[in-house]
């Protein structure tokens, strides 16, 4: 047992522990806490199986921002939580049981008898990667091979918000999601409320920037563009838009908008929905990815702020 | 000169294994929650510096060292600023209490 | 070299265990808040050290993702969704 594998061994415990934990505490601020100690765990572990992609994305929105969802949850729950909670009686909890036991089984079976050399596409993506002149073969898929499905994910965001819109109450129609936040304007949290996003701005553009011929790409930096506009909001520094407004609107359509634009363009000009032709691979990509990047910070920010809560007029 | 860098790599990354080693016994050791958070913010960031610090001799371009400082700069800002709220949110817990 | 790093970042690993068992079970809300802290810093020094051990550059990417975010969860959790900071200004009750 060499150094390497202990230290996997030690991981996989303290995940797992963490993961155990998380399910059993009785507090949901606790569980919370925990989910967000997980999630920044597990992309540690996507870091030592080489996905570094996928360690983006889980410490960002597991980590980052699915745990403050949970959080706001957890608050908006409060008061229920001195309601007596119901239990479900004894021969639900042993069919769930039981139930639980079975799917466990057969992923452990389905891991088990997986074949030695697993059936993998891998090869191909990298010797097509002259089609678009990037090197990174995860944004290869994303954008070129599969921008299908890429497309119809945003187009997905934009149906989830529509439904967390739809939540509003009559009188909020239209309004700004959440509560006016305040914090004392001399105070530490405006503080590092004002220090942060611009740092946290640079970052993202980087990694978006960067997810061309190496890790990276709109999501992860709409994630942190994400996030730094929700620091800003929850330190009382700038009001949620109100969800009626047009550019709002505007911003959260740029992206699926944009990809269907040149998807079209594709059909039209070029061979199939989607094509690219291989000179302008790269210009095309890099436009769809700066209009999805906005698109994806502006949705991941108001699915995190809820459904509008506040009237639009005064 | 590739043997003075391990050496800087191994006393400074040693060196940080160490203050995570303290700033943990602290967490374990220490009474209540606001010296607890000492241990943990003032363990950490000395802990990432050191890290960060046995890293630079082994970075691959200026560009990755550039990286590896902002990152621990980034990291001190929100210990402080993160420590200063959690502090008050304690103190404030405490006096309701 | 390597083996050195890798015993480094078990170690490192080791006493964020550690410190999780005794942030979580410590009592009261204000004690959970310093793991999203703790987890943040100890899981970007892992990071950068597992990064220079397997040879993946991008990991530094990864630890400046996970500073930020980290950073952001823990503000949130101090403010535990509330709309002013409880500890912020001189007894001004929460308003939702």
């Amino acid at each position: 047992m060499n150094i390497a594998s202990t230290f996997e061994l030690m991981l996989a415990a303290v995940v797992l522990g963490l993961g155990i934990w998380t399910i059993a505490v009785h507090e949901t601020y606790s569980a919370a806490v925990g989910f967000v100690a997980y999630g920044l765990l597990v992309a540690l572990i996507w870091v030592r199986l080489d996905a570094v992609d996928v360690a983006l994305t889980e410490a960002a929105i597991s980590g980052g921002l699915g745990g403050v969802l949970l959080l706001g949850a957890a608050a908006r729950l409060r008061h229920a939580e001195l309601m007596v909670a119901e239990v479900p009686d004894r021969l639900t909890r042993v069919s769930a049981a039981v139930l639980s036991v079975m799917t466990a089984a057969a992923l452990v079976g389905a891991v088990l008898w997986l074949p030695d050399s697993a059936p993998t596409l891998a090869p191909e993506v990298v010797a097509n990667a002259w089609a678009t002149s990037l090197t990174n073969p995860v944004t290869n898929v994303l954008m070129a091979f599969r921008a299908m499905d890429t497309m119809l994910e945003k187009v997905v965001l934009l149906l989830a918000i529509i439904g967390v819109w739809s939540l509003a109450p009559d009188t909020a129609w239209g309004g700004r999601p959440g509560p006016r936040h305040r914090a004392d304007p001399n105070g530490v949290l405006v503080f590092l409320a004002r220090l942060l996003p611009p740092a946290g701005i640079a970052i993202a553009v980087y990694i978006l920037w960067t997810g061309a011929n190496h890790p990276g790409g709109a999501f992860q930096g709409g994630a942190i563009l994400a996030a730094m506009w929700l620091l800003a909001v929850m330190a009382g520094l700038t009001d949620t838009p109100a969800v009626g407004r047009r550019w709002l609107r505007l911003i959260l359509v740029a992206g699926p908008a944009l990809f269907l634009v040149v998807g079209l363009g594709g059909l039209w000009f070029g061979t199939a929905f989607l094509a690219y032709p291989t000179a302008q691979a790269k210009p095309l990509i890099v436009v769809i990815e700066v209009a999805m990047i906005q698109t994806i910070a502006a949705t991941l920010g108001l699915l995190l702020t809820g459904a509008p809560e506040r009237s639009a007029k005064p | 000169m590739s043997l003075a860098r391990d050496m800087i790599t191994l006393v400074a990354v040693s060196a940080g294994a160490f203050f995570f080693l303290a700033g943990t016994i602290g967490l374990l050791r220490f009474p209540d929650t606001l010296t607890r958070l000492h241990a943990l913010t003032k363990a950490d960031n000395l802990g990432l510096g050191l890290v960060v610090l046995g890293l630079l001799p082994q970075a691959a371009s200026v560009r990755d060292a550039l990286k590896l400082i902002s990152v621990w700069l980034l990291a001190l800002l929100a210990g402080a600023t993160v420590s200063q709220l959690i502090a008050r949110a304690a103190r404030e817990a405490r006096t309701t209490r | 070299m390597s083996d050195f790093l890798t015993a480094a970042v078990g170690f490192i690993l080791a006493m964020l265990a550690l410190g999780l068992v005794s942030i979580l079970r410590g009592p009261g809300d204000e004690d959970r808040m310093m793991a999203a802290q703790l987890i943040g810093t100890g899981g970007i020094a892992a990071l950068l050290l597992l990064g220079t051990v397997t040879d993946v550059p991008a990991a530094i990417d990864v630890a400046l993702t996970l500073a930020l975010l980290a950073t952001f969860a823990s503000i949130a959790f101090v403010k535990k969704g509330l709309s002013s900071l409880e500890a912020d200004a001189p007894r001004k009750t929460e308003d939702r």
